[in-house]
C-alpha cells in the first residue's frame, strides 16, 4: 500500500481539490433527473390550486383520463381515502395531507395529480382535469390573521395560531424595571427561499409482490420524515426504502421540505401501479416548494447607560402558510439555545405566535430561523449604541460572552463550546481597517454622500438537537407520561479494507454540494496515513442499506461536526483493529505498537512491521490467524452522537445545537440617494468554525451563504397580492442574485477547536447567510443616519427606500 | 412547463411565411429569437394554433447602410449588431443599447425584428427606434409599407402592424456625425429588464445644442419620446440649469406603471434622475460640431 | 408540420452525428437528455432565466430551453460532454477544478458553455466583465466567487492556444 505521508504530517486543514469535480465538470453527474433507476417511469404533472382559499367542490376527470398517454389520476378523494394526514409539530388539530383534501388554503397546493407516458401529455391533461371550487375569504397578513374576524383557515383549530409560546429565562420584569435605558423597535423580516437551480424530483416505484415501496428523491434529511410518511401512506416503515443519488443540484434546507410529494408520488405509484416520476418545474418550485417564514418582530432591549444589555423582550408573529408543515415551528424555535447570541445578559422573554395564512409553506432554508434573530438583534445593539453614545463596536465588545467563560451555558439551555468572541471581532475590526474606514466615511459625509459601516455579530449554531422541536409543546404536555422526549445528532460511518488493502469509506449523508468524498478522503487518509485519492468514498444514502437515525441527513450544517466524526472515529476503530491483529503475529503487547506511515511498528522504531497490506491479506484470507474473540473482516462503522444532546427541561431550556461557531462581519456602504440604490464598498467576514478541515470548501459555503443571506436583504421575497395571488411566481421576478450583484468578500478564520468533536471541527454552511441581513441593514442604516433613516424591514430595495429619502431630505 | 401542442412551419421564404400567416387567419405567431415567445409557450401563456419560424430564411439576416440609413434585416441577431463595425461607427447608441439587452445567451438568438415587433415597453430597442426616429418595413399580402416610430407602438405587447403583416427590416437614420449618445438603465439586476431606461442622443455646436433626442423605456405601455425635454436643451443649451430642467420635464412627461419592483412614482423619479445622467453621459462623448 | 406529427431531427453533437424524432413541441433540452441520451445539460428553470440548460448552437451559447429540438436541425451543437479531449479537461474546465468554481455542479455546464463563449469574443476581460458576462447563469452555492476566479485564470490559457 502506497503510504505516502501528508504533506507537514496531515490532511487536515489543506486546501485539497475535489474528487466530486471529476464527474460534475463533464456533465456525468448523477442527478435525480438524469439516470433512470427504473424502466418505463410514467410521468406526473400536478394540478394546483389557482385559488388562495377555496372549498373543493368536486373533481370532473373524464376527459383528461381519456386523453392520450394518461395513466391514471389521483385527486384529494383519493388522498383523503388512501393516506393519513402527517403529524405536525404542535398541538393544534391541524390536518395536513400530502394534497388538499376538503379546502385548498394556498395557491398551488396540490390538488390532483395526472400520471402519463410523458410529462409534456401529463400536462396537456392535468389542464382538462375540472377540479370544482367555492372561493372562500383570503388573508395573507400575520397580523390581519389574528383579528377575531379573520377568515379562518382550519376550522378544527378554531382560529389562524397554529402555536404560541411565552418563554422566560431569569427576570426580565426585573430587568426591564431596573434599566435605564429601554429601546423598542418592530421590524418585518421578508418571506423568501432558496431556489437551488436543481428542483425537487422524485421517482417512486411500489412493487406489490414484496410490498416494498422505494423512492428516489433528491431528499436531504432529516430522515425523521421517512417513518413520518411511511405512517402516512400505511406502509411498514421497513418496507418503505428511500434511495438518494450521489449529486443533489443544492438544497440549503429547502429540499428537506420535500417529503409531502414523496407521500404524493408514492401514492400515485400505487394506486396507478406503474413507476412515476416527478420533477418539480421552476413555477412550481416557486410558488409551493418551501421558504422561511415572513416575521413581524416587536423587540425590546433594556439596558444600563455604559451599554451594558440587561435583558430582552422578543414577540414574534411567523407566518407558516396554509398549514404548519413540520419542521415548523423550527421557525421560532430552532435558535432556542442561542436566542442571546453571543452576549451576556440573562433576561429574556420570548413570546412567539404562529399563524397561518393563505401563502406557500414555510420550513429550513439557509441559516433556518437565525436570520431573522440577528437582523434583530443586531439592529438593537445599533440603536443601544446610539442610544448611549457608544461606538457599535464598542457597545457589543461590553457585551460579549469573555473567552475564558467556555463552555458557556446560556440562560435559554445552549451550551457553547467554545470560542473567543472578542478576539473575532477585533479581527474583524482589523481586517476592515475600521478606524480608517470610519475616517473615509467622515470624509464622505462631508461631502454630502451617504456612506455607512455596519457591524453583525452572530453565534453560528450547526447540527440541531432534535429535541429543540418539543419547546413548542407546553412544558405541561411535555411532563405527561405518555410524552416521549426528543433528542439527538447522530451520524455514521463505516470504513473497510479489501483483501489487498484498498480503504473504502461508506457514508449516509446526502451530500448537495458540500464534498463530502474529498473531506472524507481528508480525513481518514490522515487517520490511516494514505493520500485522499487511495481512499473511495461512497456516499449515496439508502435506508435500507446505510446506519441511520431520525436525525441522519445533510442538514442544519451537520456534516462538519456529526458526519466528520464518525468518519474520524470508524478510522480510529479499524485502525485499533489493526494493531491488535498485528500485536497477536507479533506476539507484543499491543501498547508496545503503533500504528504510523501506513504500517503498525513498534513504538522503539526497530524490528518488523506490518504494511496494512499485508494485515488485510492475512486477515482476509486467514482468519484462523486472527486472535481469539476477534471479529473477522477488516471493517469498523462507527455512530457519532452528542452527550449534549438532551431534551428541553421543564423551564424550556434546552442545547438546540451541538456546536456553536462564531461569526464577525463589518460591511461598508454607499447609497446613491437619487436612485436609492446600495454599492458595497468593502465587506469582511472572520468565521470561527473550529477546525478547518478544507479551507477551500469551508470558503466556498461562505461565499454561497453569503450571498443568500445577500438576496434576502437585497433582492429576494416571495410576494403576494391581498387576493393571495403569488407575484414572483418566475425568475424574472423572483430575484437570484447574479455574478454581478455579488461583492468581494474578504474572509478570514479564527480556530478555537471544539471539544466536543473528534477533530474539533464545527459546521459552518449556513454561515453569513445568518449575519448579511443584520449587516447590510446596519451599514445602510449607518448611510442614511443623516437622514434620520432606520432599516427595520427587509428586503431593502429602491422602491422601498427611496420614498424615505424623499421625505427626509424633504423635511431636511 | 411544458409547452402545448401547435402546427410547426420553417418557411424558407418571406412571401412562403406570409402564406402560411393567411392560412392559420391570425392564429398563427412568428417565431423570430424565440427569447419572449418561448417562455410564453412553456408556460403556456401563449397557445398559437402554429408557429412559423422564421429562422430558415437567410434573406432575413443582413445589416447595411442605405439612404443615410443602416437597415437590419428583421432576423438580425442582437450579438452581430453588438458586434458590428458598422453599427457603431453609424449608430453607436444601438451598439451600447445592445449590451443592456438581456445576457450573452439571450443576445446570441434574439433578433432585432422579434425585439420590436414583440414591443415590450420595458426592453431597449423600442427606446433607441423612438430617439433615432427610426422605422420598421412591414410585409403583408397587399405588399411593403414602412411604419415611423412613432405610429408603430401602441400599447404593451401590440403595434400597428397588422395580424397578417410580418416585420422583415428595422430602419435607424445614422447618427449625426459627434453626436453624443448614451443609454442609461436601471434595472434591479443585470440583464433583467429596465426599471427605467432613458436613450438619449446630442449634438452640440459650442455650447448650443444642435439636436437632442431622449427616449424612454420601462415608463408605461409604450415608449416615450420626451420631446418637451428635449426642447428645453434645444433652446437653453447643455448647461446644467437646461439639463436639470430637461430631466425634470422628462419626469413629468411620463405616465409609469407600478409593479412589483417599482412604484409608478419611483420610476417617474428615475426617468428625471436617468435623463439628466444620459444627457451629461452623452454630452461628454459629444464632438464640439 | 401538423402538431402530431413527428419530424427527425438531425444533427452533430460534440462532433458526432445524431438523429432522432420527436414532435414539434419537444425543447431542445429535453431532445437531447432524453433522445440524445446526454444528461450533463441541466433544466433549472424552463424559462431562459438561469442558464442551466446553456449549450453552443453552431458555436454560440444559446438557452437549449427556448430552442425547439425541430429548430436545431442541421445545427452543429456542443454539450458539456463535448469539453474534454482525450481524457483530459478543457482549460476552463480544470481552471474551475482549480479555483473551486462549482460546488453541487448543477449550474457548471451552462456556466462552463456560457463563458467559453464570452471568452470567445472577449479573450482578455476585466473583472467586472466577467461578472456581467455570466450573470447569464445563475449559481447558488458559489457567490460566484470561485467561477469569476476560474474565468479569469482560463482567460489567458485559452488565448494562447
Amino acid at each position: 500500500m502506497p503510504g505516502k505521508s501528508a504533506p507537514e504530517g496531515s490532511w487536515i486543514g489543506k486546501p485539497v481539490r475535489r474528487v466530486e469535480d471529476a464527474r460534475l465538470l463533464r456533465g456525468r453527474g448523477a442527478f435525480i433527473d438524469d439516470h433512470p433507476p427504473v424502466a418505463n417511469a410514467c410521468h406526473a404533472a400536478i394540478v394546483r390550486s389557482p385559488h388562495a382559499h377555496a372549498r373543493i367542490l368536486g373533481y370532473d376527470v373524464a376527459e383528461a383520463l381519456a386523453m392520450p398517454g394518461v395513466v391514471g389520476i389521483i385527486t384529494g378523494e383519493d388522498v383523503a381515502k388512501s393516506t393519513k394526514p402527517f403529524s405536525v409539530g404542535v398541538t393544534a388539530p391541524v390536518q395536513y395531507y400530502c394534497a388538499a383534501t376538503d379546502r385548498a388554503r394556498f395557491v398551488g397546493e396540490p390538488v390532483a395529480v395526472v400520471v402519463a407516458r410523458d410529462r409534456y401529455l401529463a400536462e396537456d391533461a392535468a389542464e382538462a382535469v375540472v377540479v370544482r371550487y367555492e372561493p372562500l375569504p383570503v388573508v395573507v397578513d400575520p397580523e390581519r390573521a389574528l383579528e377575531p374576524d379573520a377568515p379562518v383557515l382550519h376550522e378544527a383549530v378554531g382560529s389562524n395560531l397554529a402555536g404560541h409560546r411565552r418563554l422566560v429565562y431569569g427576570d426580565p420584569d426585573r430587568a426591564f424595571a431596573d434599566a435605564e435605558v429601554v429601546i423598542r423597535q418592530r421590524f418585518r423580516f421578508p418571506k423568501y427561499g432558496s431556489t437551488p437551480i436543481e428542483t425537487y424530483g422524485i421517482i417512486a416505484r411500489w412493487d406489490d409482490l414484496e410490498g416494498i415501496l422505494t423512492v428516489w428523491s433528491n431528499f436531504m434529511g432529516p430522515f425523521i420524515m421517512h417513518p413520518l410518511t411511511a405512517r402516512v401512506l400505511g406502509v411498514p416503515e421497513n418496507r418503505m426504502r428511500f434511495i438518494v443519488p450521489p449529486d443533489i443540484g443544492g438544497s440549503f434546507g429547502i429540499k428537506s421540505s420535500i417529503y409531502p410529494y414523496i407521500a404524493l408520488i408514492a401514492l400515485c405509484a400505487m394506486k396507478t401501479g406503474v413507476p412515476v416520476k416527478w420533477i418539480e418545474d421552476r413555477r412550481e418550485h416557486l410558488i409551493a416548494s418551501s421558504s422561511g417564514t415572513d416575521r413581524i418582530a416587536d423587540r425590546e432591549l433594556a439596558a444600563r447607560r455604559d451599554g451594558t444589555v440587561l435583558g430582552m423582550r422578543y414577540r414574534w408573529l411567523d407566518n407558516v402558510g396554509g398549514y404548519i408543515r413540520s419542521p415548523e415551528p423550527g421557525c421560532s424555535f430552532r435558535p432556542t439555545g442561542n436566542f442571546v447570541g453571543p452576549y451576556r445578559f440573562q433576561h429574556l422573554e420570548v413570546d412567539a405566535s404562529v399563524v397561518m395564512t393563505n401563502k406557500s409553506l414555510t420550513g429550513p432554508n439557509r441559516g433556518y430561523a437565525c436570520g431573522h434573530l440577528y437582523f434583530e438583534t443586531e439592529s438593537m445593539m445599533d440603536l443601544l449604541a446610539a442610544e448611549v453614545g457608544l461606538d457599535p463596536a464598542e457597545v457589543r465588545r461590553r457585551n460579549l460572552i469573555p473567552a475564558d467563560a467556555f463552555p458557556y451555558r446560556t440562560p435559554t439551555g445552549g451550551y457553547y463550546d467554545s470560542g473567543d468572541y472578542a478576539a473575532t471581532l477585533d479581527k474583524a475590526l482589523e481586517i476592515a481597517k475600521y478606524d480608517e474606514l470610519k475616517r473615509e466615511r467622515a470624509t464622505a459625509r462631508a461631502a454630502g454622500r451617504y456612506v455607512g459601516i455596519g457591524l453583525a455579530l452572530a453565534v453560528d449554531p450547526s447540527v440541531s438537537n432534535m429535541g429543540y422541536v418539543a419547546v413548542a409543546l407546553d412544558p405541561q404536555f411535555r411532563a405527561k407520561p405518555e410524552y416521549l422526549p426528543k433528542s439527538g445528532a447522530v451520524d455514521s460511518a463505516t470504513v473497510k479494507i479489501d483483501p489487498l488493502g484498498r480503504v473504502t469509506v461508506i457514508m449516509g449523508t446526502t451530500p448537495q454540494g458540500q464534498g463530502h468524498q474529498t473531506i472524507v478522503s481528508q480525513i481518514v487518509a490522515d487517520e490511516l496515513g494514505l493520500t485522499p485519492p487511495e481512499v473511495t468514498v461512497v456516499d449515496e444514502m439508502d435506508t435500507f442499506t446505510r446506519v441511520w437515525s431520525i436525525s441522519s441527513g445533510t442538514y442544519s450544517s451537520r456534516f462538519g461536526s456529526v458526519g466528520t466524526s464518525a468518519a474520524a472515529l470508524a478510522a480510529r476503530k479499524l485502525k485499533a483493529k489493526l494493531v491488535e491483529y498485528a500485536a497477536h503475529l507479533m506476539d507484543v503487547p499491543a501498547e508496545q505498537l503503533e500504528f504510523r506511515d501506513g504500517a503498525v511498528r513498534l513504538r522503539t522504531g526497530k524490528g518488523a512491521s506490518y504494511s496494512v497490506k499485508d494485515l488485510a491479506g492475512r486477515a482476509h484470507w486467514h482468519t484462523q490467524s486472527l486472535p481469539e474473540g476477534m471479529e473477522p473482516a477488516l471493517q469498523a462503522t462507527a455512530v457519532f452522537g452528542f452527550t449534549v444532546s438532551q431534551a428541553v427541561d421543564a423551564e424550556d431550556r434546552v442545547n438546540s445545537s451541538n456546536t456553536y461557531g462564531f461569526i464577525a462581519e463589518v460591511m461598508a456602504v454607499e447609497v446613491d440617494p437619487a436612485t436609492a440604490t446600495i454599492k458595497i464598498l468593502r465587506y469582511v467576514t472572520v468565521h470561527d468554525a473550529g477546525t478547518i478541515i478544507n479551507p477551500m470548501i469551508a470558503e466556498g459555503q461562505i461565499y454561497g451563504g453569503a450571498l443568500h443571506g445577500l438576496g434576502g436583504a437585497l433582492y429576494e421575497e416571495m410576494a403576494y397580492d391581498a387576493d393571495g395571488q403569488m407575484l414572483t411566481a418566475t425568475f424574472m421576478d423572483y430575484l437570484v442574485p447574479t455574478a454581478s450583484e455579488a461583492p468581494e468578500i474578504d474572509i478570514a478564520h479564527v480556530v478555537s477547536p471544539s471539544p466536543l468533536t473528534t477533530l474539533g471541527s464545527k459546521g459552518l454552511g449556513e454561515s453569513s447567510s445568518m449575519t448579511v441581513p443584520a449587516v447590510l441593514a446596519n451599514a445602510v442604516s449607518d448611510a442614511l443616519a443623516p437622514l434620520g433613516i432606520r432599516i427595520t424591514e427587509l428586503p431593502i430595495t429602491p422602491t422601498r427606500l427611496w420614498p424615505l429619502i424623499r421625505e427626509a431630505r424633504a423635511k431636511a | 412547463m411544458k409547452p402545448p401542442k401547435f402546427d410547426y412551419h420553417a418557411p424558407a421564404s418571406v412571401d412562403e411565411a406570409l402564406a402560411l400567416l393567411a392560412r392559420y387567419g391570425g392564429d398563427a405567431k412568428i417565431l423570430a429569437g424565440g427569447q419572449s415567445l418561448v417562455p410564453l409557450l412553456n408556460f403556456r401563456l401563449s397557445r398559437p394554433a402554429a408557429l412559423i419560424d422564421l429562422n430558415r430564411i437567410p434573406a432575413l439576416a443582413y445589416i447595411r447602410a442605405e439612404d443615410g440609413e443602416v437597415r437590419f434585416g428583421a432576423m438580425t441577431r442582437q450579438r452581430t449588431i453588438e458586434f458590428s463595425p458598422l453599427v457603431f461607427e453609424r449608430v453607436p447608441l444601438l451598439t451600447e443599447a445592445t449590451r443592456w439587452v438581456g445576457h450573452l445567451p439571450i443576445r446570441s438568438r434574439g433578433t432585432i425584428g422579434g425585439s420590436i415587433a414583440h414591443a415590450d415597453p420595458s426592453a431597449e430597442y423600442p427606446a433607441v427606434l423612438r430617439a433615432l426616429d427610426g422605422s420598421v418595413v412591414a410585409r403583408g399580402p397587399e405588399g411593403e409599407r414602412t411604419v415611423a416610430a412613432a405610429e408603430l407602438f401602441q400599447s404593451y405587447l401590440t403595434t400597428s402592424l397588422a395580424a397578417e403583416e410580418i416585420l422583415v427590416e428595422v430602419r435607424l437614420p445614422a447618427m449625426p456625425a459627434g453626436a453624443g449618445y448614451a443609454f442609461e438603465e436601471l434595472a434591479r439586476r443585470h440583464g433583467d429588464f429596465a426599471l427605467v431606461g432613458i436613450a438619449a442622443v446630442v449634438a452640440r455646436d459650442g455650447e448650443r445644442c444642435t439636436m437632442a433626442r431622449l427616449a424612454t423605456s420601462g415608463t408605461g405601455p409604450v415608449p416615450i419620446r420626451l420631446r418637451e425635454a428635449e426642447q428645453i436643451l434645444e433652446r437653453d443649451g447643455l448647461g446644467d440649469a437646461a439639463i436639470e430642467a430637461a430631466g425634470r420635464r422628462a419626469s413629468e412627461l411620463v405616465e409609469p406603471d407600478a409593479d412589483i419592483h417599482a412604484s409608478a412614482d419611483y420610476r417617474r423619479h428615475l426617468t428625471g434622475v436617468l435623463t439628466t445622467r444620459a444627457i451629461r453621459r452623452a454630452l461628454a462623448k459629444a464632438g464640439h460640431g | 408540420m401538423d402538431k402530431n406529427e413527428t419530424a427527425t431531427v438531425k444533427l452533430t453533437v460534440n462532433g458526432a452525428p445524431h438523429e432522432g424524432r420527436c414532435p414539434p413541441r419537444k425543447l431542445l433540452v429535453d431532445f437531447i437528455r432524453e433522445d440524445l441520451a446526454l444528461t450533463g445539460t441541466h433544466v433549472g428553470c424552463e424559462h431562459g432565466v438561469c442558464g442551466a440548460c446553456t449549450i453552443l448552437v453552431n458555436g454560440e451559447a444559446a438557452r437549449s430551453c427556448l430552442m425547439l429540438a425541430v429548430q436545431a436541425d442541421g445545427a452543429e451543437l456542443i454539450t458539456v460532454e463535448g469539453l474534454a479531449k482525450d481524457g483530459k479537461l478543457h482549460p476552463l474546465q480544470q481552471a474551475f477544478h482549480e479555483h473551486h468554481g462549482l460546488q453541487c455542479g448543477f449550474c457548471t455546464p451552462g456556466m462552463l458553455l456560457t463563458a467559453l463563449d464570452f471568452l470567445r469574443t472577449n479573450p482578455q476581460p476585466s473583472e467586472q466583465e466577467i461578472r456581467e458576462g455570466i450573470s447569464a447563469v445563475l449559481c447558488r452555492c458559489t457567490g460566484y466567487h470561485g467561477i469569476v476566479k476560474a474565468i479569469a485564470a482560463a482567460a489567458p490559457v485559452l488565448k494562447q492556444s
